[in-house]
């Protein structure tokens, strides 16, 4: 596998650092009295078989946090944008 | 070490094992054979042996599925088939079925390296890791099934003065908990493996934490005693059978399943389905704190006895065994990213065999025969659930990262209980769906929800 840096080009997979699903999306605010969309936000995946999103780092190149779209079978990669471009949620 | 043309990505399949009726190969609806009680005596093996292994009676029967069961649990893998015996054997539970999509084995239950070990650190995981140990002793003559359960120890290196005063607090922790550690110098662990780099300038030996009753089983085997045993208890074992959906009342619980043999009425749902559990979640509505991450695994040509222990080597993760056919048996870390993919990529090759080398330069020589892959569940604490779910009706097995085939008898005997009583088992009561939210995830490494990191 190899992912298409829109800065550095075609890269090794050993210069990328996986971080996990790009779809979570961090809650604007903290309300003691419900915390269920941080647990949800912290822990819950939908973890799907097929298209996924989410976010590597490209620490062995310019250093900056991508949002890929990868199938989780074939490992096929549909796509790779800088994230902050991609407003993809997180952080 | 070479990579050789033959290369597969197959399954450890290593069948030396003339008794294996490979009911895979057998088409649903095919004629049942009727079982003859053929035990594995000497005179049986003997006469056998003249005959080519040819007149063996299959294991377990190949039934039809029943319209309902009064449990039936998904994934014929090790944790799923001895939840099924202990369903039997400990609950008086027999109307069971077992569903499993291609044939039990298939899974991670025969992929695995097969390390059996208790040596844990944290109060939440420790006595439930020496129960399993404890069952594991006593497993073949429980099974009457030889699973090769081989006692010859788990040796973890040390490599730096921080590594052996974790080592020594490790050490205490497990005597604590009643099992056994005994720390090692460095002239013991090299007189124990003669074949290790002792300068190493990157990682050199300080000694070594050994787990004395700790050792290695033979992976099929356990599928497969666990399967007879079932079978002889009324279990039916249900092969190519796929559960495509949950059936749910009006109430929401769960009423059974549907499969790719037809739909199956159950009063209760048990999943076992290692790395697909929130593939199985999902068709009862639940997301779990979990995601599917790959392992490799590795076996060489074999040769002779050269390392009669299993030895953990903590940088890269890297563990290696020999196997009873002389193959050396090892493997390291995650690939990484979320797959179902059952194949791994070239770069953990690569650190694999490095970490090997690393550690013991003369495996260079060695070609490496095959290596595979196993879908694994990698959860936010690097623990496992067994439990009931929010969905009445419904239990949870589930998450057991890289750690699960030591887990298999106690992960069936606590199923079996939270299935027959519907609440979670003393020696599981941590492992349970909620602990996120409650605050009391069971980290041992401290990685934090960060599923890869453990
Ligand atoms: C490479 C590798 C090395 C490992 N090494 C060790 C080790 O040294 N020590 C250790 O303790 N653990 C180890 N593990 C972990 C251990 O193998 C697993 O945790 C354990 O086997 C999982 O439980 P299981 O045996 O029930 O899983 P499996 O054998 O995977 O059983 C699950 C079954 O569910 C079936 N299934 C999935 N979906 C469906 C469906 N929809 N319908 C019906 N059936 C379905 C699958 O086909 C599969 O057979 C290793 C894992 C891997 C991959
Ligand atoms: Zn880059």
């Amino acid at each position: 596998m190899r992912l298409t840096c829109p800065i550095c080009g075609t890269r090794p997979l050993e210069e990328f650092t996986y971080r996990g699903d790009a779809s979570v999306r961090r809650p604007p605010d903290f309300n003691p009295k419900n915390t269920g969309a941080w647990v949800d936000y912290v822990y819950m995946r939908d973890n799907p078989k097929g298209p996924h999103k989410e976010h590597w780092f490209h620490g062995g190149g310019c250093s900056s946090w991508l949002t890929v779209e990868r199938d989780t079978v074939s490992h096929e990669v549909r796509s790779v944008k800088l994230a902050r471009s991609a407003r993809s949620g997180g952080r | 070490m070479q990579l050789s043309l033959s290369q597969e990505f197959s399954i450890a399949a290593e069948s030396n094992f003339a008794y294996q009726t490979d009911s895979s190969l057998e088409r649903a609806g095919q004629r049942q054979v009727v079982r003859a009680a053929m035990d594995y005596s000497v005179f049986n093996l003997i006469s056998q042996g003249f005959r080519g292994h040819r007149g063996w009676p299959r294991a377990w029967r190949d039934p039809e599925p029943k319209p309902r069961y009064d449990a039936v649990i998904v994934g014929g893998g090790g944790h799923g088939l001895a939840t099924a015996y202990y369903l039997a054997s400990e609950h008086g539970i027999r109307n069971v079925a077992v569903l499993e999509r291609g044939h039990i084995g298939s899974g991670n239950v025969g992929r695995n390296t097969t390390i059996v070990r208790s040596d844990y650190l944290l109060r939440e995981e420790l006595p439930f890791y020496e129960w399993s140990l404890k069952l594991w002793e006593g497993l073949s003559r429980e099974l009457n099934f030889n699973v090769m359960f081989s006692q010859r120890g788990v040796l973890s290196l040390l490599h730096s003065d921080g590594d052996v005063d974790d080592a020594v607090r490790r050490g205490n922790a497990i005597q604590l908990n009643g099992s056994d550690a005994e720390l090692f110098s460095r002239d013991k662990v090299l007189r124990m493996v003669p074949l290790l780099d002792p300068d190493n300038g990157r990682f050199p030996i300080y000694g070594g934490l050994l787990q004395k009753r700790a050792g290695t089983a033979r992976h099929d085997a356990v599928a497969w005693g666990y399967a007879r045993a079932a079978d002889r208890l009324g279990v039916d074992i249900i092969q190519n059978c796929e559960v495509t959906a949950i059936r749910r009342n009006e109430r929401g619980a769960a009423i059974g399943v549907e499969t790719t043999r037809g739909a199956i009425a159950a009063d209760k749902v048990g999943l076992a389905v290692a790395g697909h559990s929130s593939r199985l979640a999902s068709m009862a509505g639940l997301k779990l704190p979990v995601e599917s991450h790959k392992l490799q695994a590795f076996v060489t040509e074999g040769i002779k006895p050269l390392l009669d222990t299993a030895l953990v080597f903590g940088v890269g993760h890297f563990y290696i065994s020999q196997s009873d056919k002389g193959g050396l048996v090892f493997g390291a870390s995650l690939d990484g990213y979320n797959s179902y993919a059952q194949r791994g990529n070239l770069a953990a090759v690569e650190d694999t065999v490095e970490a090997g080398l690393h550690l013991m330069p003369a495996l260079k020589r060695l070609r490496l025969l095959r290596h595979w892959a196993g879908v694994m569940d990698m959860t936010m604490d690097g623990s496992p659930f067994i439990c009931p779910t929010p969905v009445g009706g419904l239990y949870l097995n589930a998450g057991w990262n890289y750690g699960g085939f030591k887990a298999t008898p106690a992960s069936g005997w606590c199923f079996a209980h939270t299935i027959a009583r519907d609440e979670p088992h003393p020696l599981a009561r941590h492992y349970t769906l909620d602990r996120f939210a409650r605050g009391y995830a069971v980290d041992s490494t401290g990685a934090g929800p960060q599923p890869n990191m453990h």
